[in-house]
């Protein structure tokens, strides 16, 4: 194990360049630790972000090594091949400076796909029941722990292919509100995730459910939008 | 193009390959028998004309194929050459148009 | 891997769109298909024969592993579908190859 990591960073915004660093290496260090050092030690003027570094926040998602990923949770010793690490903003996304992305657009389309609960009752009626075994709810619990992080939009193919796509964890939200039972916008959100920009154009390349990390699985729930347009279409509810 | 009609695509083209999957297995799987030993004209004819079964099958696998051909590239032309639009849909429109076409002269010639 | 296999599964479909019509022109023309015959003897193009049959197998398989993955219920297993594909399409390659 070499003493020293030989780390690339991207330094600028869409046009810029790779800056190498020298940075030493300890035990346990994650991508994170590495980064923080470099800011810290050798070039204040390094742009990045973090929050929690505990994994739980999903502030610190970057490109290392060509993946998307938390780079509090990425130890170095799992990515780091002959003591070499290339760094740099999350893919798919507008670069603000070195490695900060620009989340907009990866917010706007979450809005676009109704991403957003809507309620049917207020305070004055009673509780609506739900019962957490009932498939409908189980489904949406597979999908709802989503915290925004980006890792799933960085390493869509389609998204990188079609800018209008709304992209995995979009949709994945919309599948969340489909599948709950409270929620009043439901012909809405499937107008919403029909389409050639929606739903329709993942092509189950399944890059989203092999980066989350969370875990989740946004092909499973844009195949089940899917399902729900193909439903309505047929329907004539569309 | 309405959301409406962009699902149905998408549904008709899941539907034309649900029919193709079982067709191609079919093709696939006569094609590696009858390869062996050689393939003459003459055998693959025995086999095909006037054989009701096998014209009724290539019909509906031409068919199936000229929904799922030109729906699959619609996608490719948007995604890979930027392709969009009216235009795009009438140029698939008329490849579908000529693959049904060749498609029934084919059956035709083999069966007639 | 299923990157890998999706881009396979459009550059086959692709090539097979192209070659369809060739293959029902040449169908067409059935009493002719001897002399056509005589010709696909040349080995390179059986090895395009081959590569065909292969691109087709090939087609199939990622087209059946996304109806699954479409409209089956999701499963764990999912995940391997892309491998199992491949591994079609490989075994269907060499039936063809060992028919020749």
């Amino acid at each position: 194990m070499s003493a020293v990591l030989k780390v690339r960073v991207w330094r600028g915004g869409a046009r810029g360049a790779y800056r190498e660093y020298e940075v030493p290496r300890r035990e346990s260090q994650t991508v994170l630790d590495v980064v923080t050092h470099i800011q810290r030690a050798l070039d204040p003027t390094l742009a990045y972000r973090y929050a929690c570094r505990v994994g739980m926040c999903g502030s610190c998602a970057m490109t290392v090594n060509g993946a998307p990923r938390w780079t509090c949770r990425t130890h170095v010793d799992t990515v780091a091949r002959d003591g070499r690490l290339a760094i740099g903003p999350l893919r798919n996304l507008p670069v603000i400076r070195d490695l900060v992305a620009d989340m907009r657009e990866f917010f706007d389309k979450w809005a676009r796909a109704q991403g957003q609960f809507k309620g049917r009752r207020t305070r004055a009626d009673d509780f609506e029941r739900i019962f957490p075994e009932s498939e409908a709810r189980r489904r949406a619990d597979a999908a709802i722990e989503c915290i925004g992080c980006g890792v799933c939009y960085a390493a869509c193919d389609v998204v990188a292919a079609n800018p209008a796509y709304l992209g995995p964890a979009a949709l994945n939200r919309a599948w969340t509100l489909v599948n709950d039972a409270r929620d009043a916008a439901q012909s809405e959100r499937l107008r919403a995730v029909a389409g050639d920009d929606a739903s329709l154009a993942c092509h189950t390349h399944m890059s989203c459910t092999e980066r989350c990390p969370k875990a989740l699985s946004p092909t499973a729930g844009i195949a089940g939008l899917k399902r729900a347009i193909s439903r309505a279409a047929l329907q004539g509810k569309l | 193009m309405s959301r409406r009609s962009e699902t149905l695509l998408w549904v008709a083209q899941r539907a034309s390959a649900a029919v193709l999957a079982l067709c191609v297995l079919v093709h696939l799987a006569t094609i590696i028998y009858a390869v062996q030993g050689g393939l003459t004209g003459a055998e693959i004819l025995a086999r095909t004309r006037g054989n009701t079964a096998w014209f009724a099958f290539y019909t509906v696998f031409v068919l199936a194929v000229a929904v799922h051909a030109p729906i699959g590239l619609r996608v490719v032309l948007a995604e890979w050459f930027g392709w969009r639009g009216r235009a795009r849909d009438f140029a698939l429109i008329a490849f579908a148009v000529v693959l049904a076409g060749m498609g029934f002269q084919a059956v035709r010639g083999v069966y007639a | 891997m299923s990157r890998t296999l999706a881009l396979a599964h459009r550059l086959s479909g692709i090539a097979l769109a192209i070659f369809l019509p060739a293959h029902f022109w040449v169908l067409s023309r059935a009493l002719e298909l001897d002399a056509f015959l005589a010709w696909t003897e040349q080995p390179a193009v059986k090895a395009a024969e081959w590569g065909l049959v292969t691109l087709l197998a090939l087609h199939l398989a990622g087209g059946v592993r996304v109806l699954m993955l479409e409209f089956l219920p999701w499963r764990e297993w999912a995940k391997g579908l892309a491998a199992l594909a491949a591994g079609f399409a490989v075994a269907a390659g060499l039936a063809f190859a060992l028919a020749l």
